[in-house]
């Protein structure tokens, strides 16, 4: 096991720290707990609670490093429900902001705050609600939208709350009884926000008309009249137009909605547009240019922050994925030093999910109908999926070996045969349609939260989830109707010469695409294994670097040497097809991240994986050898040819930028231009040195980063529609380069030092030993307003058995550097645990 | 109930409509964009009796006519003074500061038909019932000078089940002064360009597909659609004498009944078709 710890001081640092995303494990969070424990029968479990639409809770317990689908499995098969695909798990952050639980990431690493509190919700809005294969999911969306109604998130008008409150009251307590049903009988149920009398007595006086209708029909009813409602199915963002006005964005099935107050200002339906991006707090669409137009045209808007940015584009991505496509496009390659959000949806669209749900072949299951009482009402927990209770305690929420054996008990043999399947391959089972999809979808999310991949663990979640569910659901399960295609078939469409380029170049790097490998085939299951370690270590490198623009480049050596080089390169975001100068990206010297999402471009991001696969991926390693991969790599022929390419592209739109971008990036731009002719030699030259000295104590090194180019967006902001065609289309010049730039020399720093993306003053790094290996590598560097900030780095390397309490050992090793540096502050704190290739799933 | 707008098949269902007859002060006084030759009132009283006997006679509607009020010279205009959709009214404030009072009729009118009434009170809104474009799934208003945002919002906040959309409206007085409703989901355009961009931001901010019938004459794409039980799809268009180019294109509706109406003189005071009347469909005495 090895402890990790990073203290790092600032002094007045003025860049803004608008929060870097998940990622960074802020010291409040090093307790003890967090350290995986070395005994693999201890397994931590916490707590969930899942406020349920009928308004009851359910709760359960997971293990603590549980994906998210696994809980979602266990919600959906409380409810016993079938066509989950339209629904998702909510929790929110400061009160306010709703998230969408990931399915295919850890729970922990979404959730930053004890208690776990989810909502289960709605998540897609089918258009045409009839079209569901059940009732019980119509009951569902039902329950949903009676809460969207009474909290005055749908609007309706007067008419509509009493004629969809009537449907309710048929749904709920059946014929109107005048007997039973007296004046006051409907002030139970919240029909709407601000509820009247007046509107009481219109909804009995409808609920009289609805005689005979079964609960089933009038939840149909129901639903043929909230779909056509405008805001139904809208998921609305605040943002603010390029003049600072207030409006709304919606995303829905068709497409994109902006609104100013309540009026609808303009449409940006799926078809019309080509990229949806996010930088910082600006998201962006571009969109095809109108009939008469030539240019593609860029829309930004401004969101409250950088979050809510992205919660925006990811909400996009998934309702195109969801409702454009027939299955879930792949997400961009996972590599490492490659900035924007590689997220995907993940799930089945819903052509998939229709297709499925087609096959469902089940008496329609019993379900009891208590909700849709008013909110103030409290229900006990009465569970709805009666059926599955039993089951579902046979089930404890503890993951690997332990659940598996208990499935084999209950599970049929086919079932069991392919847990076998699973475990026998260890990092990929065999797989089900079903399987491969989702476990894509995990490995593909790997996103910028660089999240400890744990491929092991997925699989077992994965057959736990899916033997335990009941026979019948597994044929659901397994109908899936088109198996994405995997890696292989995927390759197998880029020319051969591509391919076999991308994977040697793969195995050169190694690690750094190990995770993405990991998927790739059966027999490379010991790499997998290796490599997922390597993943790891990687980690909290992607932790930095995806999430900046700047591209910080990590380098490390086999003693645990660690030397951070920030070095300012435009790290190009991920997915730029190859006429690239028509397309729209910029960066900015922020610590951000961006994300980028094209929705009609397959054809294209076949070229563009594999050109990415070509760029150049840094990481720490573990052992010397991959440190020589790091040393050869840049001058392994995959990369000549590419990088310069990549070289031109970028001057050529470095040229561009000149024209058209402000003069203050000029200078820039040219100081790139010579980078990126220098930068190769000089880099590898000084990498290679850099990694052979594996213990030089006192080495300070000045390194001068250069700044990256950076191109300022055209932010061309449009919010009405009318004044479209009046805006001649900028088109965001897209820096799409490979630079990462490190020129280790003196600071002879011409002029844009001003940056606030810092100059290194000096690096330094101490190797002692103590109890335990400690490096510590200063790094002062130089911010905004000559400022200087030093980060002292130091890491542990704590190496004995289970005998030794490692937490105790991270513990003291935090309170030694406490002491040791009693001016600065602890702020990261990368917990790295290595054990012995054993059987525990557990790492 | 018909439910939410009831889908395409109740569109166009009307029962009765609010109509006002003609002041003499018309001629003179009648707000005009451009000056042009004068209003013949005998003319105009007579189209505008067929005009009302049509709705009544052949179509069976329940018409309620509001006297005329010499004080107010546009007040034949109804449409302007109030936007009925099912069983809500809004009642508008109109743009033109000498058309305010007219609402005062209407809003007495529309009471005694027992609708919902919403007032437009606020000082910094104007809304005109020609720019609001109603096509059964959505509605559309026209940023004309007689209509602005804030009238548009509050058309929103009293429609609430319906998106609403804003055109802006560029060398024309209304939104409607170039298009309507011809069909449940036919659009009847305009040629000029105003129309044509109009139409296209509509096609752009709408979720749905609308067939659009374009005519040559973007007065006549003006017209009146009506689902009448016994008769079906009904349609009062402009006469073949005033736009015989644009009474081709409607001829062609073949599911149609066609209804010629000459509407020569209020024409000359940008008076339409649909200027003349407020359409409701009662479907409950409450």
């Amino acid at each position: 096991m090895e402890v990790e710890k990073v203290a790092k001081e600032k002094e007045e640092k003025q860049t803004e720290k608008e929060k870097r995303e998940t990622k960074e494990v802020q010291t409040a969070e090093i307790k003890p707990e967090s350290i995986p424990q070395k005994s693999p029968k201890k397994i931590k479990t916490v707590q969930c609670k899942v406020m349920l639409l009928d308004g009851t809770e359910y709760s359960c317990d997971l293990e603590k490093r549980a994906k998210g689908q696994v809980l979602f499995d266990k919600v959906c098969e409380h409810l016993n429900l079938l066509e989950k695909d339209y629904f998702g798990l909510l929790f929110y952050e400061n009160s306010d902001q709703k998230n969408w639980l990931d399915s295919s990431k850890e729970i922990k690493r979404q959730i930053r705050s004890l208690p776990w509190i989810f909502t289960f919700n709605v998540k897609f809005y089918p258009p045409d609600p009839s079209q569901l294969t059940e009732d019980i999911t119509r009951y569902f969306l039902c329950l949903q939208l009676r809460q969207d109604i009474a909290s005055g998130r749908l609007p309706c008008s007067f008419v509509t709350h009493a004629l969809l409150g009537s449907y309710t009251l048929q749904a709920e307590l059946g014929d109107h009884d005048p007997e039973e049903h007296r004046s006051d009988y409907i002030s139970e149920f919240q029909f709407a926000p601000n509820q009247t009398q007046e509107m009481e007595e219109k909804v009995a006086e409808l609920h009289k008309t609805h005689r005979g209708l079964t609960p089933a029909q009038a939840d149909s009813q129901f639903l043929e009249n909230a779909k056509r409602l405008s805001m139904y199915g809208v998921d609305l963002h605040h943002a603010k137009d390029s003049e600072g006005v207030d409006i709304m964005l919606g995303v829905c099935a068709n497409g994109l909605l902006i609104y100013k107050d309540r009026l609808r200002i303009n449409r940006f339906a799926w078809p019309k547009i080509l990229k949806i991006s996010y930088k910082r707090s600006n998201f962006y669409i571009k969109v095809r240019p109108a009939e008469l137009e030539q240019f593609e045209s860029t829309i930004g808007f401004k969101l409250p922050n950088h979050r809510a940015a992205k919660r925006l584009w990811k909400v996009c991505v998934e309702h195109h994925t969801f409702f454009r496509l027939v299955s879930p496009e792949q997400p961009p390659k996972a590599k490492f030093l490659t900035l924007g959000s590689k997220f995907r949806y993940s799930g089945r669209t819903q052509a998939q999910t229709r297709q499925a749900s087609n096959l469902i072949d089940r008496p329609a299951p019993y379900f009891e109908r208590t909700s849709s009482k008013r909110v103030s009402r409290s229900l006990d927990g009465a569970p709805m999926g009666i059926s599955d209770q039993s089951l579902l305690r046979d089930f404890p929420a503890t993951g690997g070996q332990a659940a598996g054996d208990k499935i084999i008990d209950i599970e049929a043999a086919g079932q069991a045969k392919l847990r076998e399947g699973g475990r026998e391959e260890d990092g990929s089972p065999v797989k089900t349609p079903q399987l491969e999809l989702t476990q894509d979808g995990k490995v593909e999310s790997e996103e910028e939260e660089a999240q400890q991949k744990d491929l092991d663990k997925t699989q077992d979640d994965l057959l736990k989830h899916q033997a335990s569910i009941s026979e019948l659901k597994r044929n659901f399960m397994e109908s899936t109707p088109e198996p994405r295609p995997n890696e292989w078939e995927k390759r197998r469409i880029t020319p051969l010469s591509l391919q076999t380029q991308g994977r040697h170049a793969t195995r050169a790097e190694g690690p750094c695409t190990g995770v993405s490998d990991a998927d790739k085939s059966s027999h490379e299951t010991l790499d997998i294994v290796e490599e997922k370690k390597q993943a790891e270590v990687g980690i909290e490198e992607t932790l930095v670097v995806d999430e900046t623009n700047k591209g910080k480049m990590q380098v490390a050596t086999d003693a645990g040497e660690t030397c951070k080089v920030e070095h300012l390169s435009k790290k190009d975001s991920s997915s730029l097809p190859s006429d690239s100068s028509s397309s729209s990206s910029s960066s900015e010297s922020e610590d951000e991240e961006v994300g980028e999402y094209q929705p009609h471009h397959r054809g294209i991001e076949e070229v563009i994986r594999e050109e990415q696969e070509e760029e150049e991926d840094m990481k720490r390693k573990e052992h010397e050898e991959k440190i020589q991969h790091v040393e050869t790599t840049p001058e392994g022929s995959k990369l000549n040819v590419p990088v310069e390419h990549t070289q031109v592209t970028a001057e050529d739109f470095v040229q561009e930028n000149a024209v058209t971008i402000a003069t203050e990036e000029k200078n820039l731009s040219e100081e790139i231009k010579q980078d990126l002719g220098e930068e190769k030699e000089e880099e590898q030259l000084k990498l290679n040195g850099d990694v052979s000295h594996v213990d030089i104590d006192v080495a300070p090194q000045i390194i001068c980063c250069s700044e990256p180019p950076v191109v300022k967006t055209e932010m061309v902001t449009i919010s009405d529609a009318t004044q479209r065609t009046e805006i001649s289309t900028k088109e965001v010049p897209i820096v799409q380069t490979e630079t990462k730039t490190i020129t280790y020399e003196s600071p002879q720093f011409d002029g844009s030092a001003g940056g606030n993306a810092g100059v290194l003053l000096s690096a330094q790094t101490i190797t002692s030993e103590s109890i335990s290996t400690t490096t510590t590598t200063h790094i002062t560097k130089m911010v905004k307003g000559g400022v200087s900030e030093t980060r002292i780095e130091k890491r542990i390397v704590i190496t004995g058995d289970a005998d030794i309490d490692h937490d105790e050992a991270l513990a003291q090793a935090i309170k030694e550097a406490k002491e040791q540096h009693p001016d600065m502050s602890v702020t990261r704190v990368v917990v790295h645990k290595e054990t012995e290739l054993a059987e525990e799933d557990e790492e | 109930m018909a439910g939410l707008g009831g889908g395409s098949a109740a569109f166009g269902r009307c029962t009765h409509a609010v109509v006002r007859a003609l002041p003499e002060s018309l001629c003179r006084q009648a707000l005009r964009r451009a000056p042009g030759p004068e209003v013949d009132f005998a003319r105009a009283e007579r189209e505008h009796q067929l005009y009302v006997g049509v709705l009544r006679g052949k179509l069976g509607l329940q018409v309620l006519e509001l006297p005329a009020d010499e004080s107010l010279p546009d007040c034949a205009f109804v449409e302007d003074a109030a936007v009925v959709c099912e069983e809500t009214a809004l009642v508008t404030r109109p743009g033109a500061p000498s058309r305010r009072k007219e609402v005062e009729a209407m809003k007495r009118v529309l009471e005694s038909l027992n609708l919902n009434i919403v007032e437009m009170i606020d000082e910094n809104a104007t809304l005109d019932g020609g720019d609001v474009l109603f096509t059964g799934r959505e509605f559309f208003v026209g940023l004309s000078r007689r209509t602005n945002q804030r009238g548009a919002e509050i058309l929103a906040d009293t429609f609430k089940d319906y998106a609403v959309s804003t055109v802006p409206v560029h060398d024309a007085l209304h939104l409607k002064s170039f298009c309507s409703m011809a069909g449940p989901n036919l659009i009847a355009i305009g040629s000029s360009e105003a129309a044509q961009k109009a139409l296209k931001t509509m096609q752009q901010m709408s979720d749905h597909r609308y067939d659009k019938l374009t005519v040559p004459d973007d007065a006549a794409a003006n017209c009146i659609y009506l689902n009448i039980p016994s008769k079906g799809h009904v349609l009062l268009h402009r006469a073949p004498e005033e736009y015989p180019e644009s009474a081709k294109v409607f001829e062609k509706l073949k599911d149609h009944m066609l209804i010629p109406i000459a509407n020569t003189e209020l024409d000359k005071v940008d008076g339409s078709l649909t200027c003349c009347s407020v359409l409701i469909n009662k479907t409950s005495e409450l």
